[in-house]
């Protein structure tokens, strides 16, 4: 299982603070285009896909799969990263926290989880759900 | 006259010059004075002096505003300059830029330098990056994401789609070793197994310590310049015959770790020069980690898509073994990776191996064609990838 480690404050700018206020009441934002309808990942007031400036915040389910996850065993603190695939489609990068390390698969089903940064900020990770959706290969 | 036959047509631009810095811990050193000792190096190498130098190329590893400082520094007169980085490719891109230049008649003599002190300055695998006002950093940073970590994530994928192994990943640094033992210069010098490779610890899932590169000072130069200037200093002939740059990232979210942009930049240089992977027995392939190799020799052609563990085991990157040698100075994998950026060796031994100067154990017989390839950034975010096609004219 994984232990707390000190976790790296974002530098937070008008274009992203909803996100991380967002943060503060336990929920995760994607960005969503008006014009072509896509969701991005990480949030843009452009959207990357069709250039329109018509994005709105959308909140995520919170439930995602692991597309890759790496553990650093070379910190002080071992700590998975992982790219976690949300299920309204973007690919973020984030933690798994909560689990066992060893057991960890890509493929596997998560859910929305947070960890305090040192400055207080909560951070959005995942941690393993036994109730989820696999992803199916 | 081409390998085929065909009557090729003038190249842009020649590489006339090259240095690589035997050092590897520069504590004793400044960083411009690296940048002036590779520099002088290269124009030593080519036969050019300090004066016929009209276009000067840096990265953000030299120090300064672009390149005010190091103008200035080395007491430059020049009337083209170009600072693009795309981390540790840039240097095959400015080649690419220099080619450009010159066929514009924009500058005759192009000098490109690198130099970097990560061991000195205690900088560790970084590229000293300003990280204010970055749109991704915020969205990264907080998971303690570094170039370790995603690009495990790239070996993690690969794995889980393809099946490659880890046993696979390690003849990459097995070639790498038995190219090393030959160089006075590199870092690590021991011939390693398989089995040394996969005993050594694992650093960040699947990636254990010897599927790093190392860390080390040092820097290396180019001197790029037109055929009828490099035909006259009475050298070994090295043009240009193809050049690609691509970009490739997160793409909003869209993430796709089994390839890189050197899909698109090997596509774009092997259609310039006219010539096919099968044509290739030397090439020089940026080495940050094994899986870098593996993803890039998939990417360029080399092997399909999935079957790169297939193609670099069993020595077949090894010099006099394989079918294709690669990185015979021992790559980052081994000798050097200065700056913690890697592209500038992997020119400096492509063009050895076209005059026929490689290490005789190395030495590839009878070469015409190279290619060197570079992968700057990062392959699990952003990264850019350059590929050279050189010919030995
Ligand atoms: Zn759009």
């Amino acid at each position: 299982m994984d232990q707390p480690r000190d976790i790296t404050p974002p530098q937070t700018s008008p274009e992203t603070a909803p996100y991380w206020e967002a943060a503060r009441e336990g929920r995760l934002l994607v960005k969503r285009c008006d014009a072509c309808g896509e969701r991005h990942a990480y949030p843009r007031s452009l959207c990357p896909f069709c250039f329109s400036g018509r994005t709105a915040w959308e909140e995520a389910s919170g439930r995602g799969t692991i597309y890759a996850f790496s553990i650093m065993r070379r910190a002080k603190i071992p700590y998975a990263v992982a790219y976690v695939t949300l299920e309204e489609g973007p690919t973020v990068i984030s933690n798994i926290v909560g689990a066992d390390f060893d057991a960890l698969r890509i493929g596997q089903a998560v859910r929305l989880d947070f960890r305090a940064a040192t400055d207080g900020q909560p951070i959005p990770m995942f941690t393993p759900d036994a109730s989820g959706a696999e992803e199916e290969r | 006259m081409g390998s085929d036959g065909r009557t090729m047509p003038e190249p842009r631009a020649c590489i006339a010059g090259i240095f690589e810095h035997p050092t590897r811990r520069a504590d004793d050193k400044s960083l411009a004075q690296l940048h002036a000792e590779v520099a002088a190096g290269a124009l030593r190498d080519a036969g050019l002096s300090h004066a016929d130098v009209d276009g000067y190329f840096c990265a953000g590893d030299a120090p300064g505003l672009g390149p005010l400082s190091m103008v200035d520094y080395l007491g430059l007169r020049v009337r083209h300059v170009d600072t693009t980085d795309t981390g540790g490719s840039a240097y095959l891109v400015h080649v690419a830029h220099a080619a450009e230049a010159i066929a514009a008649r924009k500058c005759n003599v192009a000098l490109i330098t690198l130099a970097g002190r990560p061991l000195a300055e205690g900088l560790g695998s970084g590229l000293g990056l300003r990280l204010d006002n970055m749109p991704d950093v915020p969205f990264e940073a907080p998971y303690g994401t570094a170039v370790l970590n995603l690009y495990a994530m790239v070996a993690a994928r690969h794995m889980h789609e393809f099946g490659t192994t880890s046993e696979q990943l390690a003849w990459i640094k097995v070639a790498a070793s038995h190219h090393a033992q030959h160089n006075p210069n590199a870092v690590l010098r021991k011939v390693l197994t398989v089995e040394e490779v996969l005993a050594s610890p694992m650093v960040a899932d699947p990636l254990r310590k010897h599927d790093c590169c190392v860390i080390n000072d040092g820097g290396g130069a180019l001197v790029v310049t037109r055929p009828e200037i490099a035909r006259s200093l009475g050298r070994p002939v090295v043009s240009l015959r193809g050049t690609g740059t691509a970009l490739k990232n997160q793409a909003g979210g869209r993430v796709d770790l089994t390839y890189s942009a050197g899909r698109f930049s090997g596509a774009a240089a092997f259609a310039e020069a006219g010539v096919t992977p099968a044509d290739i027995r030397y090439a020089s392939i940026y080495d940050s980690f094994t899986i870098t190799v593996l993803v890039t020799l998939e990417d360029l052609g080399f092997c399909e898509k999935g079957r790169g563990g297939d193609f670099v085991a069993d020595g077949n990157l090894i010099a006099g073994v394989g079918r294709l040698a690669f990185n015979t100075d021992g790559g980052g994998l081994c000798s050097n990776h200065p700056g913690n950026r890697g592209g500038m060796t992997k020119v400096i031994e492509a063009v050895r191996q076209l005059r026929g100067e490689a290490h005789p154990a190395v030495q590839v017989p009878d070469l015409h064609l190279a290619l060197a390839h570079g992968t700057g950034g990062s392959l699990g975010t952003r990264h850019g990838s350059a590929t050279l096609i050189l010919e030995r004219a």
